[in-house]
């Protein structure tokens, strides 16, 4: 919690002049963009390909150990449980990904 | 108890509970009115979202138009939902960071323009006028229905309740009375249809009956309801009728229509950090999925219930709930080959249908159909009420700040005082409760196109500006200008044309690519990302300290509570 990239001062806005922090600044932001782009990719799988754009060839199998056609299930159920999922994992890396670059806030006081 | 004193009692209950929360959390400066002082629990707040996200439609309307959509009723589960992961991973936390009060004040700020500014209000206010004028109106049907007051009645009560709650504790008022909203709908929804999961496929976990057996026929429900269609000369109902292109508009509209709403937005501006943003957004989805999982299975038991209970019964025969209903008009029985029984079917079938049901009924009248005590009955048109005015008052409070705060204080007046600014914002929350009872009471015929309406304007205008806002540095004042008004002028012109203009040539053969007019706002927000990309491309860059700012709100140290930043 004491340590701060150079040229930062504690709790108050990072520097965005110096050289070093600004580097460390965008490689935590192309870390950020990677995630982003995995999890949208999820997100569109299980919403518009599983549960619009295949739905009627996944309508012939069932979700095993129900009566669910399952590209009906990933349309009314699945896609949303999945959804849920993607934020919670999200917020996991995130909150790493702020300690990893020394980016994550201070506790307030 | 008769049922109307169990509904007496649980909407004077929970009211009395409103007002008393209102009481206790006035708001005592701008800060507070606006975004409840910063200081909200990511946990609260996702309950408060979730009230103020689900409105009189998804509680009465929504498992009913699944019920009769089949399939097609997809576009609404996954359209008002996925549009929460776009909000925790594109917007919320960095609007957080930014730490404005409302959405034209960022858009205002990173496009250095006063008519930017100007533009996204009016955008904002266009947008959560069209959405409240829907929710007073749903006020007034649940007191009318429930209560058998005069619907204007009702529509004054409500406007009475919100107007102490949203005058008085601006945000943080309202934030506080959501929480509570949204425990009494959501027990209010779950309760009935637990108990119709257990009769039908005696699994009490609503989602789970949805995938399990039919009780009495020993078949999958799903399939047995798909088989009672096929009969009766409707479609499959796991298939639907729509197009697939058609359909991928839609959600895509309502996805992106549901990340850029203001009113939506505004609430991540209320938690502490950053990173309470970012949760609060999973815990808000948590909150919206109980109810949105449930509601297929509601629409299902529902249907299967309704086909079971008349299909080719002789009229002598049908259940008390039946007459009842048919005595309010949302149910209509007309006897066309004379044999006095009632035949439901479909477009498919040789005999003409003789049975007309409202879509609402599906879940008012849940509780009579599976035959369960009165006070759920009363519970039912708690929640409902609940699910109005938590939307209610998170649409007023958008348009009150956009006055008071944007179009006020960052526009006309700047050196307004802070008491001056928040005598303002009172006194604009005031007019705007009076303008949307007058909407609730003297509603504009096309309530239902107008909500479409409310979520493409949103997908065509805020989204791609804020997003690329955050996203791309180069993004300039001319480009997202020209962006945010081509997207609005082709998604309102098409709306427009084939809803108000030329309602008779609205369906698919007349539509441009077999697109409808509720899709169409994801074609005004590509239109927006087109041009305010290319525009931004060919205009001089944007100054250097709008520039640092960009960079500053991509990264979560140094958020504090929300302030302006002086740009």
């Amino acid at each position: 919690m004491s340590e701060h990239p150079p040229g930062s001062h504690a709790g108050e806005r990072p520097s965005v002049t110096d050289p070093l922090v600004t580097a460390r600044h965008e490689e935590y932001w192309r870390r950020n963009i990677r995630y982003v782009g995995i999890l949208l990719a999820i997100w569109f799988a299980v919403s518009y390909l599983f549960g619009i754009l295949l739905a009627e060839p996944l309508n012939a199998v069932r979700l095993p150990g129900t009566g669910f056609p399952l590209g009906f299930w990933f349309a009314q159920q699945g896609s949303i449980y999945v959804f849920v999922v993607l934020i919670f994992v999200y917020v996991r890396l995130m909150n790493r990904l702020d300690r990893e670059f020394e980016v994550d806030e201070q506790e307030v006081a | 108890m008769n049922v109307q004193a169990w509904t007496f009692l649980c909407v004077a209950a929970s009211f009395a509970l409103y007002i008393g929360i209102a009481i206790w959390s006035r708001a005592s400066t701008t800060k507070d009115f606006y975004v409840a002082g910063a200081g909200v629990s990511p946990l609260a707040n996702g309950m408060a979202t979730a009230a103020d996200w689900m409105s009189a439609a998804s509680f009465i309307s929504m498992a009913g138009l699944i019920s009769f959509m089949g399939y097609d009723g997809s576009v609404y589960l996954m359209g008002w939902t996925g549009g929460y992961v776009l909000l925790a991973l594109l917007l919320a936390p960095y609007l957080r960071k930014y730490g404005a009060y409302t959405v034209p004040d960022f858009v205002g700020d990173r496009y250095y323009s006063q008519l930017a500014r100007v533009v996204a209000v009016i955008c904002a206010i266009f947008v959560s006028f069209t959405y409240v004028a829907g929710q007073m109106r749903g006020v007034g049907i649940v007191f009318g229905r429930f209560l058998e007051v005069d619907i204007n009645t009702g529509v004054y009560i409500g406007m009475a309740i919100v107007f102490f709650y949203a005058v008085l504790g601006g945000m943080k008022g309202i934030t506080y009375t959501q929480v509570a909203q949204y425990c009494v709908l959501i027990f209010a929804y779950m309760v009935p249809a637990i108990f119709l999961s257990l009769l039908i496929t005696g699994n009490p976990v609503p989602q789970l009956g949805l995938g399990g057996v039919d009780q009495a026929s020993g078949m999958a429900l799903l399939e047995r309801l798909n088989g009672l269609h096929q009969e009766l000369g409707f479609a499959a109902y796991t298939s639907g009728t729509k197009s697939t292109l058609d359909v991928f508009f839609i959600t895509a509209a309502l996805m992106v229509g549901t990340a850029g709403l203001p009113h939506v937005i505004i609430r991540f501006y209320t938690v502490p950090r950053v990173r309470d943003a970012r949760i609060s957004v999973g815990w808000a989805l948590i909150f919206i999925a109980l109810l949105y999982t449930t509601a297929p299975a509601v629409a299902v038991f529902a249907r299967t219930n309704l086909i079971g209970a008349v299909s080719d019964t002789p009229y002598s025969d049908v259940p008390e709930w039946f007459t009842n209903w048919e005595a309010t008009g949302l149910l209509a029985f007309d006897d066309l080959n004379g044999d006095g029984r009632v035949q439901f079917t479909g477009p498919a079938s040789p005999v003409p249908n003789e049975l007309t049901v409202d879509r609402d009924i599906m879940v008012l009248a849940n509780p009579e159909i599976a035959g369960l005590p009165d006070w759920v009955v009363g519970l039912v048109a708690a929640g409902g009420l609940a699910a109005a005015l938590s939307t209610a008052a998170g649409l007023l409070l958008v348009v009150s700040s956009a006055i008071s705060h944007d179009l006020l204080k960052r526009t006309l007046m700047p050196r307004i005082t802070e008491k001056g600014e928040l005598l303002a914002a009172r006194i604009s929350a005031a007019v705007a409760v009076v303008i949307a009872g007058y909407f609730g009471m003297n509603p504009p015929g096309f309530v239902a196109q107008v909500v479409a309406f409310a979520f493409g304007l949103a997908a065509s205008s805020f989204f791609p500006v804020i997003i690329l806002g955050i996203f791309s540095r180069r993004t300039t004042r001319e480009g997202a200008i020209l962006g945010m008004v081509s997207g609005v002028t082709l998604t309102a012109a098409y709306i427009v044309w084939f809803t108000l203009m030329h309602p008779e040539l609205n369906n698919a053969d007349h539509w441009w690519l077999g697109i409808s007019p509720e899709g169409i706002g994801t074609v005004g927000m590509l239109l927006n990302f087109a041009i305010t990309t290319t525009v931004s491309r060919f205009t001089p860059e944007p100054p250097s300290h709008v520039q640092v700012l960009v960079e500053l709100i991509r990264i979560p140290r140094g958020a504090g509570s929300a302030h302006e930043i002086s740009a």
